[in-house]
């Protein structure tokens, strides 16, 4: 593992399904000063648990503290830190109706998306891909003059 | 059975063994209190604050081992627990505590007297629970316990809405309790183990940095044995205290801030720390980069959390300190105890280059002089707590400890106010033995309302007030780093000791004299009641030897250097 302070890392938390847990490990993060960078919860089809995925920021020593101080959560089952994984993030996208629609789809679709809905003033648009990607599209979409953007958060899978 | 939420708390508490709850009933929690006052199952102690009432069921679980229980009601009564909740987590007490909440359906709606409990206690807390049905309850109940004693221990919350304590239902505790996430470590892995043990046996000048988690883990006799049998010198934290048994020759001392040279120097020049339950706080390694620079580490803690997180860590184990020790013994049985003489040997020679010493007075009673004092009178047949400054430093230095659980003090939140319900909470639970809280003019005002819970109880308690009419320890850094800008640390100011004591039902006593020190102790323990001894000692007096915080552990101010003695001003 790199020394890097900034590097970016995405880890997997699978807790049990009761309340407050969220808060639980958000305020694990904010009491102790680590950065998250985006957080997406969902229940784990047919278990009483839930899994959480969170993008932080930190050195190697920080992340093993991280780590560490979730593992101690009560209600913390599981705590990946992915080394090797396939990492996608969705993002919606309105662009008004008048931009040129078939670049706007010829665009999404470049990134693993398309045109989901179209209405009288505006369209919208969806794409999944990686963190990075994404990060590219909406330098691209920004074109197109859209007026609303919003991006879902990581969810990791270890490869 | 059926019974009441109510009813099944108490139920829990009877069939966990605890013999002692310490609380303040509320309009929340008073379907519990009913219970409370029906049942004979365990005695209630009324405090006169929620604070003191968590602190109390802390100095039970201190001096057993056993876990404290409070009950307080919500709002207000929740709130003024938290500092009790904090005390607890931050040393790893295990403890319970039970609060009152308004019903389900006015939760969320800023009802009268409520609180999110759990969203505030979740930092100071191991575990919390708010509970949302009368069915979860009994679990609850038991989990909250397990969890408080188990692994790395510490206090747990149970919230339970007003209407959970009317309602009636079904009780069977569980006798076991399974939660899939919480299974601590408590064997140490083998193979580190052994790692280890080729560690110390090609070390030249290893060393036992002794921790709070030593006597958590009730390990002191293994440790103790491991020093035999390896002759290996150890130094003890804030919280170890009595660990090794003051008379231990191979114990060095307190070490860290208000460490003595040995015990210091000991652990700057080491080539292998032998970390048993300790957490390498700040108050003990100064500074970071200069702690046992030349050391490798091996660090046994049953909290992998706790492993690593300020210093490199060479061996590391996570397990508890009996099993690991249990494992590593029959290793450590052919150590050449002769290879760490010319260690032991120039430990010596630091300790009698600066010994652990004051310049006694015969003008003016020295703190340290008084609780030496102490030590001489009663020894090993008290139990020690005290509250946090100098008071606090100079008994952990001078009073000479013999074993696990005399000394109880809040270590690492240092909450003022903590010594005197803990000494209510040690005495319920040991009333054979004489319980002194050690304290400051400062830092006893902070709970002395407590004077009337342990009158009323008959829970005769010694309060020893080293008054310097300062806030000593502020006044002390004061001295040292602000130019002697007594910033609102005079307490010149003071109320009648003696009367405020009396007024409360105890007894009290102005002390000046070595003679009155003596007479008073006497009289105390004879009277058997709640005390005030009002010591008046050195103003001046500073807690010496002295790491400036942030700086490395040898660089200590000691006691010929500084001009201390005496008035000053």
């Amino acid at each position: 593992m790199s020394g890097n302070i900034n590097e970016r890392r995405v880890i997997s938390v699978v807790v049990m399904n009761e309340s407050s847990v969220l808060a639980r490990v958000t305020a694990l993060f904010a009491g102790r000063g680590y950065n998250i960078e985006s957080l997406t919860v969902a229940p784990i089809p047919e278990s009483d648990m839930s899994h959480i995925t969170i993008a932080t920021k930190g050195n190697a020593k920080v992340m093993e503290q991280i780590t560490k101080q979730l593992h101690k959560l009560i209600p913390v089952y599981k705590v990946i830190e992915h080394e090797e994984m396939v990492e996608k993030e969705m993002v919606l996208i309105k662009f008004p109706i008048a931009e040129n629609l078939s670049d706007i789809q010829a665009l999404c679709k470049a990134y693993n998306g398309g045109i989901v809905n179209v209405g009288k003033e505006m369209v919208i648009a969806q794409v999944a891909d990686e963190p990075k990607r994404i990060k590219h599209f909406i330098e691209a979409a920004h074109r197109y003059n859209p007026c609303e953007i919003v991006r879902g958060g990581v969810v990791a899978i270890e490869r | 059975m059926q019974m009441s939420g109510a009813q099944m708390v108490c139920e829990a508490i009877i069939a966990e063994g605890v013999k002692t709850v310490f609380g303040y009933p509320g309009g929340a929690i008073m379907h519990v209190y009913d219970e409370i006052y029906k049942q004979n199952g365990f005695e209630h102690i009324l405090n006169r604050h929620e604070q003191a009432a968590v602190h109390a069921a802390d100095g039970y679980a201190r001096a057993t081992g056993k876990v404290g229980v409070a009950m307080v009601t919500s709002g207000p009564g929740f709130t003024n627990a938290v500092t009790g909740l904090a005390t607890a987590y931050m040393d790893s007490i295990p403890m319970v505590v039970i609060s009152g909440q308004v019903p389900l359906s006015l939760i969320g709606t800023d009802g009268f007297q409520e609180i999110d409990a759990v969203g505030i206690s979740r930092p100071c807390t191991k575990h919390n629970f708010l509970v949302r049905s009368l069915e979860e309850l009994p679990r609850i109940l038991k989990e909250a316990f397990y969890i408080a004693r188990s692994g790395r221990p510490g206090p747990v919350l149970v919230d339970v809405p007003k209407d959970i304590t009317v309602e009636i239902g079904e009780f069977s505790y569980p006798d076991s309790v399974n939660i899939p996430s919480y299974k601590p470590t408590y064997k140490g892995n083998k193979r580190q183990i052994e790692k280890a043990v080729e560690a110390i046996k090609k070390a030249k000048k290893p060393l036992l940095y002794i921790g709070g988690g030593v006597v958590l883990s009730n390990a002191y006799k293994l440790v103790r044995q491991l020093a035999e049998t390896t002759q290996i010198p150890a130094v003890e934290t804030l919280m170890a205290r009595g660990v090794m048994g003051a008379k231990n020759p191979l114990l060095l001392g307190m070490l860290g801030m208000h460490g003595n040279y040995a015990s210091n120097m000991a652990m700057s020049e080491t080539d292998l720390v032998i970390s048993l339950g300790a957490r390498f706080d700040d108050r003990v390694t100064g500074k970071l980069s200069e702690f046992a620079k030349y050391a490798d580490i091996i660090h046994v803690d049953i909290d992998p959390a706790n492993i690593a997180k300020l210093v490199d860590v060479d061996y590391p184990i996570v397990g508890d300190i009996t099993q690991v020790l249990e494992q590593m013994l029959p290793l450590l049985d052919d150590v050449n105890t002769e290879r760490y003489h010319a260690w032991r040997e120039i430990l010596k020679r630091y300790d009698e280059l600066h010994p652990q010493s004051y310049v006694d007075s015969d003008e003016v009673i020295k703190p340290q002089w008084a609780i030496e004092r102490i030590g001489e009178l009663i020894g090993e047949d008290a139990i020690i707590t005290s509250d946090v400054g100098q008071h606090q430093m100079w008994a952990a230095q001078h009073y000479p400890f013999d074993r696990p659980r005399q000394w109880i003090n809040s270590g690492g939140l240092g909450t003022m106010g903590f010594g005197f319900p803990a000494a209510i909470g040690a005495k319920r639970a040991f009333p054979e033995k004489t319980v002194i809280n050690v304290t400051g003019d400062g830092s006893i005002l902070m709970n002395m309302q407590e004077l009337v819970t342990a009158a009323e109880y008959k829970t005769p308690v010694i309060n020893m007030i080293l008054n310097n009419h300062f806030l000593g320890m502020v006044r002390q850094w004061q001295t040292f780093f602000y130019e002697k800008r007594y910033s609102e640390t005079d307490l010149s100011f003071q109320p009648n000791w003696k009367a405020l004591a009396e007024a409360c039902g105890g007894i009290g006593y102005d002390v000046t004299t070595k003679e009155e020190f003596d007479a008073a102790i006497k009289d105390a323990i004879e009277q058997d009641k709640v005390c005030f001894m009002n010591v008046a000692v050195n103003r001046f007096e500073n807690v010496l030897p002295m790491v400036p915080a942030g700086g490395a552990l040898f660089n200590m101010m000691l006691p010929q250097k500084t001009e201390t003695h005496g008035e000053e001003k």
